[in-house]
Order: structure tokens, then C-alpha cells, then sequence
């Protein structure tokens, strides 16, 4: 039952994946993405890390998807990908070269799996994440808040018109 | 709570996604979607991070997927304004005319 329910929610994440990169619309790849986040929070479910799927529908799909649509809005009129593209045949090797790599990663997961083991660990609710994050990460927790105010700062300096 | 489905599927899924996103970044030439190849790369590896951590009943795999996400959410902000602000005055979204810095 599980694993029909996985094979089901990995196919949409596939084809919503797929679906980004074949479409020329950017604003239907930007849909196809937030369907394939969400595809991926539902993973996270099935993996038993709550907190991280509520995160990803938040984050992921709510807020950065929303600012990718905005800048698709803001950027998109009159400046469509079109016309015949000049490096075609060099972005073609670009395909072999995925399945390559796809191989390759999967050559390594089959070849080394990992050892299952079964340390006493904690589960994958928020509790368990807060806990590790306000003890052993704080450090890493507390850099977190400098670099987002470093985003803020950036992203206004560069948008900001020169007067 | 015991994993009816084998992890190395999930982690198969990771690798197909993060395949299919470096497809995109190489294939496509709208700077927009070449971005959003990124981003579907970088929840490959936080899907191939959860699966470790609940293969190996751990958290701090999340915690670091919730590390990544927060980096991820700072380099879109910083990453889209970079690209408005050169692709404002072109006339066309190609990363093709970005040339400038070519020697």
C-alpha cells in the first residue's frame, strides 16, 4: 500500500520535474515547480519528517514561488525565449550527460548501500528538530539570522533605482 | 515508525530529480528556469538527506535540510534581483547575451 502510494507521489514529482524543463512558458514551469515542491513535502510525510513537509509548503511553495512569479511577471514581456537557438547541438550532448550522471548516482547507491542501523535516535517531529536546533546548531541557527539580514540588505541595494 | 518503503527508493528519486535538474540548467537558456532547475537540484538533495535521516533514525538530517532551505530562500531573493536588474534593459531573457565577462 505504502509503496503504490510512493510510486504514485515519485511520478508526479518526475513529470512535474520534467514538465519545468520541456515547457517553454517560464510561468508554466514556475507551476509545474510548486507542484513538484509539493509532490516532495508529501515525500517528506511519508519519511516522517512533519516539521520539514509544513516548512516546504511554506517556504518552498508559498513564499519563493511567489517571488519567482513575480520576477517571471516582471521580466517576461516581449522577451520570450524564441527563434532558432544557435548552440543547439551542444545543448543536445546536454541530455547524455544528464542520463550520465543519473547512472552514475545510482551506480553508487547500488553498489554501496548504506547499512541499516538503529542507533537510539530521535523521530522527525518538530520537537526533536527545535531541540537539536537550540542545542547542538545554535551556532549555525544564530548565523542563519546574519545572513538573511545580508539577503535584505543586498536585494535592496541592488534594486534600488540609481537616482 | 518503521519504513515500509525501501529507503534506496527514495533515494533513486533524489538522484532522478537531481538529474532532471541538471539537464535543465544545461539544456535551457531562460535565466528564470535555468534558476528553477536549481532549485528542483537542491530539494533532490534535501529529499536524499531526509531519507538518510530517517534511514538512520537521526535528525540532524532535517536540521540540515531546514538549514538549506533557509540559504535557499536568501539566494532566490539575492539570485531574482540580480537577474532583473541585468536583464531589465535587454531585449532578450537569454543567458546566451551575458558575454561581457568572457575573456
Amino acid at each position: 500500500m505504502q509503496t503504490a502510494v510512493f510510486f504514485a507521489i515519485a511520478a508526479i514529482a518526475v513529470a512535474s520535474a520534467l514538465g519545468l524543463i520541456v515547457r517553454r512558458n517560464p510561468i508554466h514551469g514556475a507551476l509545474f515547480l510548486v507542484v513538484n515542491l509539493g509532490s516532495v513535502a508529501a515525500i517528506y510525510l511519508m519519511l516522517n519528517a512533519q516539521f520539514l513537509a509544513a516548512a516546504q509548503v511554506i517556504i518552498y511553495a508559498g513564499a519563493i514561488m511567489v517571488l519567482f512569479v513575480f520576477a517571471i511577471m516582471v521580466l517576461i514581456p516581449g522577451k520570450e525565449e524564441t527563434g532558432p537557438d544557435p548552440l543547439r547541438p551542444f545543448r543536445l550532448v546536454a541530455i547524455p550527460f544528464g542520463a550520465f550522471l543519473l547512472v552514475e548516482i545510482l551506480l553508487m547507491l547500488v553498489v554501496r548501500p548504506a547499512p541499516p542501523r538503529e542507533p537510539p535516535g530521535a523521530e522527525g517531529g518538530a520537537e526533536a528538530i527545535g531541540r537539536l536546533l537550540f542545542t547542538d546548531y545554535l551556532f549555525p541557527f544564530e548565523l542563519t539570522s546574519v545572513l538573511l539580514l545580508a539577503a535584505l540588505v543586498g536585494v535592496l541595494a541592488l534594486a534600488k533605482r540609481k537616482a | 515508525m518503521i519504513l515500509l518503503v525501501p529507503g534506496s527508493y527514495y533515494t533513486g528519486l533524489s538522484a532522478v530529480l537531481f538529474a532532471i535538474g541538471v539537464t535543465g540548467v544545461l539544456v535551457r537558456r531562460n535565466p528564470l528556469v535555468i534558476f528553477m532547475s536549481i532549485e528542483v537540484m537542491l530539494n533532490a538533495a534535501n529529499l536524499a538527506l531526509v531519507a538518510f535521516g530517517a534511514q538512520f533514525r537521526n535528525a540532524d538530517g532535517q536540521v540540515l535540510v531546514f538549514f538549506v532551505m533557509t540559504v535557499a530562500a536568501a539566494e532566490v531573493a539575492v539570485g531574482l534581483a540580480i537577474i532583473v536588474a541585468i536583464f531589465r534593459l535587454r531585449p532578450r531573457l537569454s543567458v546566451d547575451d551575458l558575454s561581457a565577462m568572457r575573456w
